[in-house]
């Protein structure tokens, strides 16, 4: 599986964004579907580098991206802080402005954008945001 | 990402080119506090060139909005909004939150 490690900094958001995006559109997705998977690799990344890393810092994000059949199985590694994803509660969306909550909104996007997304944690893996979408 | 304020009498219209995500959504900010500052609250924001724009960025207008709407001196609105952003702010419950408008002057027009 090709696989990519980038330093925790917002300045390599771009490259990964481009990294799947290279790996959907040779898989056939629809330039909406890759919009999507971009926006979805972007938020887990950021959350990474936010939560997990608590900043940016030079500690290594691993990015891996592939086709398995019609899906595209992205999967996001830190070794920062592992966190509870039951415990991101979903924005509610038809509060009005004043009391519109903008925390876990990148979560809700990447639950939205994606077909799976799937969350493990462990000391011998690091902590592993597997994302998978299908190919319409 | 590249940000133009142009002042008008009644308004700032303030374009935004290229990618605004975690990396450039604190210059995105800051443009937008700096109007605030300036006493600065009806702004009508360009979106006619930006390519990509993710929470970090959403984040950032909805903190604005917040802002010029208090004692009513004012309000944010979305103008040009490429098919892609409306999505995804419609995704994220945020379409509801801006007017939007199709034509610059029109925004401009409606302050």
């Amino acid at each position: 599986m090709p696989s990519y490690t980038f330093p925790a900094r917002f300045e390599f958001l771009d490259e990964i964004r481009e990294t799947v995006a290279q790996v959907a559109r040779a898989g056939g997705f629809s330039e909406k579907a890759i919009y999507s998977i971009q926006l979805a690799a972007d938020e887990a990344s950021s959350n990474i580098i936010e939560h997990a890393y608590e900043g940016e810092s030079d500690s290594p994000l691993d990015l891996t991206c592939e086709m398995q059949g019609d899906d595209i199985v992205i999967i996001l590694r830190d070794w920062g802080k592992s966190f509870n994803p039951a415990g991101v509660k979903d924005p509610n969306l038809s509060a009005d402005l004043s009391t519109r909550q903008v925390g876990g909104l990148g979560m809700y996007l990447m639950r939205k954008l994606m077909d799976t997304v799937r969350y493990e944690s462990n000391a011998r893996t690091g902590n592993l945001l597997i994302m998978t979408k299908r190919r319409e | 990402m590249e940000i133009t304020t142009q002042e008008f009498k009644h308004c700032d219209l303030i374009k935004v080119k290229g990618r605004v995500d975690s990396s450039t959504a604190p210059q995105f900010s800051k443009t937008l506090e700096k109007a605030n500052e300036h006493g600065r609250f009806k702004i009508a924001i360009d979106m006619a060139e930006l390519e990509y724009m993710s929470s970090a960025g959403f984040r950032a207008l909805l903190a604005t909005q917040r802002n010029c709407k208090r004692y009513n001196r004012g309000e944010v609105v979305l103008v040009r909004v490429p098919e892609r952003i409306r999505e995804a702010l419609e995704l994220a419950g945020f379409t509801e939150l801006f007017k939007t408008f199709d034509d610059p002057v029109e925004a401009v027009g409606s302050f």
